[in-house]
């Protein structure tokens, strides 16, 4: 289980400071699947670093399993099962696919099971197994090649932002499924940062973060008719 | 008889542990040949006017390989050697060579290499040179090879030049020159570390129509060592060459990289790129969040790039 308790993030930019997260708290119990959603810029991938502990909050805590995390680093907390799937996930020069999904596994991993890690999120595998995670993939084949090292581990919780973006619709499919089969067995609790509706239609409950704070969350029945109304009302969910 | 440690030296630089059960090889330790085979295909023969050796290689001889790796495990040995390949047309054989300097004296240790490589038509050569030092001493361990490379027409040739670590001080000094469709593969990976220094001078004369080369180099620099990259591609002719220099800077080390491309010839298409710059902050993350510490990330990151 993971509890965000009055969590913030102030920066200061240009001499001022400036709230990205404005006191959030949100609790993601065992077996959850819970759906971040809201407006570009609103702070959806900021909580996820600081879930991750790429940032330190500046007032808050984090607990994971009832502990105190918000002091350790991203190292300990990785190895305490929080694993996170960038938004943009860097390029290695030299490291094959192979290697980072035993990497992630942290044991090397047999040639049958990377392919079944990869054909899971819509990558055919054995061609994919020695190519090197440099510039000559994709923007959308990176993003299922970060998803896949979720896949490859064990985790308490597993956060995915806008996994989604630039994947084809065949692909997308896929992805969907092993969010809702291999993911559920994997990890206990998962967060995904997504605009797709097929990806909230997995949703147990949904957060909608805007302006750097949560602005609505409940279940996706309750959420979802309030979401699509705001995205009728021109002056309501506007991109930020 | 070799020693453990030498074995040792052996299989870092050259993938074999021991004299090679059969195939050719010629095994150099302080200044000394260990061990020497030819094969009918494979001829190495000893010069008679100066150190070193000439590795003829029959006209269409396939699939087989030379191991020439130089070990030096005497402190204060300056050695001196004058290979010379003659890869006869249509060939093709892989060539391993490396040299492996333990020093634990307080003279310093060092080895020149210089390679030949006369290529004929058609052939194809796969060269890999390994270069590492180690051993307890204040002497330094020094590497100063020279390899000219001459590519018939129609000839290939691909090498892997790599300085594993422990090198104190290195200059390096290659030179090609490609003949009609000839084509080189030059991958050069090199890691310097506490005050070493390392130079590369690398010039590809692109001489026949439809050649083309490719240079590639990676390097890190750690502490206080220096490396100065200085690839030149020279196309006389329609030809294509590329270069490319990538490397990690760390630490309070410096790098210099100066590729130059010079055409004398209209239809000659060369480009280079060359880019400096320490680890990315991303990838240290983002191997931090699979659990791996900010130096075994570290780690993980500068050997991939080496690879
Ligand atoms: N370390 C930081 N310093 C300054 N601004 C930041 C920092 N991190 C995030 N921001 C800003 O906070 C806002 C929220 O960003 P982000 O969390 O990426 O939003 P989302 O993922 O919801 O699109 C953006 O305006 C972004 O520029
Ligand atoms: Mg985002």
């Amino acid at each position: 289980m993971l509890e965000l308790k009055n969590l913030s993030f102030t920066v200061d930019g240009a001499g001022r400071d400036t709230e990205i997260i404005r006191d959030v708290s949100l609790t993601v119990p065992d077996g959850e699947f819970l759906v971040v959603t809201g407006p570009n810029g609103g702070g959806k991938s900021t909580l996820a670093r600081l879930i991750m502990g790429i940032e330190q909050p500046t007032a808050g805590q984090i607990l994971l399993n009832g502990r105190d995390i918000t002091a350790l680093s991203v190292t300990e907390r990785a190895r305490l099962g929080v694993g996170y799937a960038f938004q943009q996930p860097p390029r290695f020069k030299g490291m094959t696919v192979r290697r980072l999904l035993s990497l992630a596994h942290g044991s090397p991993l047999p040639e049958d099971v990377c392919c079944e890690y990869l054909t899971n999120v819509g990558l055919c595998s054995r061609e994919y197994l020695n190519r090197e995670v440099d510039g000559s993939l994709s923007g959308g084949e990176m993003k299922r090649i970060e998803i896949a090292t979720l896949m490859a581990r064990d985790l308490e919780i597993a956060i995915f932002d806008e996994p989604e973006a630039g994947i084809d619709l065949w692909s997308f499919s896929v992805l969907v499924k092993t969010f809702k089969n291999l993911s559920k067995r994997k990890h206990k609790s998962v967060i995904i940062i997504s605009h797709q509706e097929r990806i909230m239609q997995l949703a147990d409950h949904l957060a909608v973060i805007a302006d750097g704070a949560v602005a609505d969350y409940g279940t996706k029945e309750e959420i979802f008719p309030r979401l699509m109304n705001d995205l009728n009302d021109s002056c309501g969910f506007r991109e930020g | 008889m070799l020693e453990n440690f030498e074995k040792e030296l052996l299989k870092t630089i050259a993938d074999i542990s021991d004299l090679p059960g059969a195939g050719a090889f010629n095994i150099r330790r302080n200044g000394e040949s260990a061990g020497r085979h030819s094969t009918e295909n494979i001829v190495i023969e000893p010069k008679k006017d100066k150190p070193g050796i000439d590795i003829k290689v029959m006209p269409f001889t396939k699939h087989e390989a030379v191991h020439i790796p130089v070990i030096v495990t005497e402190s204060g040995l300056n050695d001196v050697v004058y290979n010379d390949f003659y890869i006869g047309e249509g060939a093709e054989v892989r060539i391993v060579a490396g040299c492996g300097i333990h020093n634990n004296g307080d003279c310093d240790s060092r080895h020149d290499g210089i390679h030949r490589f006369h290529i004929g038509k058609n052939a194809k050569v796969t060269y890999v040179e390994k270069h590492y030092g180690e051993g307890e001493g204040t002497g330094a361990r020094i590497l100063n090879p020279v390899t000219e490379v001459f590519l018939d027409e129609g000839a290939e040739c691909e090498m892997e030049m790599v300085q594993i670590k422990g090198v104190d001080s290195t200059v390096r000094d290659t030179k090609a020159n490609l003949a009609e469709n000839a084509k080189l593969l030059i991958t050069e990976r090199l890691m310097t570390h506490g005050a070493q220094t390392a130079r590369s001078d690398v010039v590809i004369n692109l001489n026949g129509d439809g050649s083309s080369a490719q240079i590639i180099s990676r390097s890190v620099a750690r502490d206080t060592s220096e490396q100065i990259f200085y690839p030149r591609a020279v196309g006389n002719s329609r030809c294509r060459a590329h270069v490319q220099c990538d490397s990690i800077i760390m630490d309070s080390a410096k790098i210099r990289s100066i590729p130059e491309i010079a055409a004398n010839h209209c239809d000659a298409q060369i480009v280079h790129e060359a880019a400096i710059g320490r680890i990315n902050n991303d990838q240290l993350t983002k191997l931090c969040t699979l659990g791996m510490t900010p130096e075994d990330a570290e780690q993980v990151i500068i050997e991939g790039f080496l690879s």
